[in-house]
């Protein structure tokens, strides 16, 4: 659950959504007032204003919105690609689908979420829906 | 109270100018600021003891108004700073409008200037410099090529929205080539087809490099004063019809639908102000950071209808002799584009509208939408403006 936001809270949406993933726990937010999710985290509701924000756990199923295979040398690590994400629960946000041939990517395809935990900070990614 | 209406055509705009387009060996950004302004102030027949208004921004200091007003010797009484990105330089328009009406000041110079290809401090550290002071902690983990990946991305989801082709994309630079051709102070003149579009250097599907605006210097600036005053000063006066700003989101992930910006509600307000349709409009400077950026404001605008924005450029119909001229100096891809484009967007509306563009004059231009995007299609202004018959 989110802590409340006045007073001595000891950290803020932004924080509590990175230290989740860090433990491997993706969350989003959802209003209580008028039951939206919303991403990015934040300290009031975008859709209504309220206040009154918890933690959800969503599906982790997804679809790609869109998506660039951004250019990079070979020697610089090569092509990647950068998309967008529309979670099952309607809300998007930015990641990049792994485990996907380079020309396998399609707009439309459903993929599922990952939590991806190494050297930095923890991340959230997508591989394709039939590989999850 | 005042109407947004009883404001239109009271205010013009009297002089332009500017200064250390492509590449300004050995200035800095306020020296070619202030090269800009002055031109800008004498073409009106102004002196810059004249200016009491102020309108600037910079990408990289926040306060950059107080070192302009303190580098040209001004003691402004109407102070202008809003930062939008690229579009900044039109949405000083209303503001300014707003300032002289009221007597609050008598001649408003709006003015930037960049030199982030030739700085030591340029592009390249402005962008990394900006991951830390304006973080975006959910779109940079993923390294998005800052600002191309975002544009790619609404590209991409146009075409897959509404069938639009990489030739109709190709078609944008290569019409604005062919206007850049025409502009003697243009950086990119060299015959370019939709082919050599389609063959350069992939940046970030599905753009490439010439599907991108130029990176160069350069600073510009226009002065404004009442249009009882204008007509008396030696320029014909150009006058501020309308104008409207509209801001929806900053990053590309919280944009609602990537193939509708904000230009939508900010075109419908400026046409409403000025009291015209966009069928009155003989000449448009939309902001082409990219390709994708004049198909998605054509649509937008209302020029057509949304998702006909590939089609509506085919066979040469915004280059010369097409159908509407569109960015008729070159635009961001082929004349300048020194990292906020917008001031340049208003500089060749002027020059259209009073009749001093040269080979690449569009006849009988009497109204010009001027169209400003900034950061990531996350700011638009559009301004209506008319030439001396328009008052």
């Amino acid at each position: 659950m989110q802590r409340e936001m006045e007073g001595a809270a000891p950290s803020g949406p932004q924080e509590q959504y990175f230290s989740n993933l860090a433990e491997g726990r993706f969350r989003i937010q959802r209003c209580a007032a008028c039951g939206a999710h919303q991403f990015f985290p934040r300290v009031l509701c975008m859709h209504c204003g309220a206040q009154d924000l918890a933690w959800t756990e969503p599906s982790g199923a997804g679809t790609v919105y869109s998506f660039s295979i951004v250019r990079r040398k070979p020697d610089a690590g090569g092509d990647y690609n950068v998309a967008l994400v529309d979670l099952q629960e309607g809300v998007r946000m930015m990641s990049r689908i792994d485990g996907v041939a380079p020309g396998g990517l399609r707009i439309g395809m459903p993929v599922r979420a990952h939590v991806l935990r190494g050297e930095g900070q923890p991340l959230v990614v997508f591989v394709p829906a039939e590989v999850a | 109270m005042m109407s947004l209406e009883s404001l239109r055509g009271q205010v013009a705009i009297a002089g332009v100018g500017h200064a250390g387009l492509g590449e300004a060996q050995g200035h800095t950004e306020m020296e070619v600021l202030a090269q800009a302004a002055a031109r800008a102030v004498a073409d009106a027949g102004l002196n810059m003891r004249d200016i009491d208004g102020l309108a600037t921004c910079s990408s990289s200091a926040t306060m950059w108004s107080m070192p302009v007003a303190e580098y040209l010797g001004l003691k402004p009484r109407y102070i202008e700073a809003t930062m939008l990105g690229g579009s900044s330089f039109v949405s000083h328009l209303l503001p300014s409008v707003m300032a002289l009406v009221s007597g609050q000041c008598n001649a408003v110079l709006v003015c930037y200037g960049s030199t982030q290809k030739t700085a030591v401090f340029g592009r390249k550290e402005g962008v990394k410099a900006r991951t830390l002071l304006d973080p975006q902690p959910f779109e940079y983990p993923y390294s998005p090529l800052s600002p191309v990946t975002s544009y790619a991305l609404a590209a991409a989801r146009h075409m897959h929205q509404y069938g639009t082709t990489r030739e109709q994309l190709a078609e944008v630079a290569v019409a604005a080539r062919a206007w850049a051709r025409l502009n003697p102070e243009a950086a990119m003149r060299d015959p370019l087809s939709i082919a050599d579009v389609l063959a350069s250097r992939p940046v970030s599907d599905p753009l490439t490099v010439r599907d991108c605006c130029l990176v160069s210097d350069g600073g510009g600036a226009y002065v404004m004063v009442r249009a009882d005053r204008a007509r008396q000063l030696k320029q014909p006066p150009v006058y501020v019809l309308g104008s409207a700003t509209a801001v929806w989101n900053r990053q590309i992930s919280s944009m609602e639908d990537l193939t509708v910006t904000a230009a939508a509600e900010s075109g419908k307000r400026a046409l409403a102000m000025a009291g015209l349709t966009v069928a009155d409009v003989d000449v448009a400077e939309l902001y082409d950071a990219f390709t994708i950026n004049t198909l998605l404001f054509l649509e937008d605008l209302g020029f057509c209808k949304k998702g006909e924005g590939g089609a509506f450029v085919q066979g040469g119909a915004i280059a010369p002799g097409g159908r509407l001229p569109v960015n008729t100096n070159g635009g961001g891809l082929s004349c300048v584009h020194p990292g906020m484009y917008g001031i340049f967007l208003v500089i060749e509306a002027v020059r259209q509208l009073r009749a001093q563009a040269g080979e690449r004059q569009v006849q009988g231009a009497d109204i010009a939408l001027v169209h400003g995007n900034g950061g990531t299609l996350s700011s638009q202004s559009t301004a209506i403006l008319g030439g001396p018959a328009t008052h």
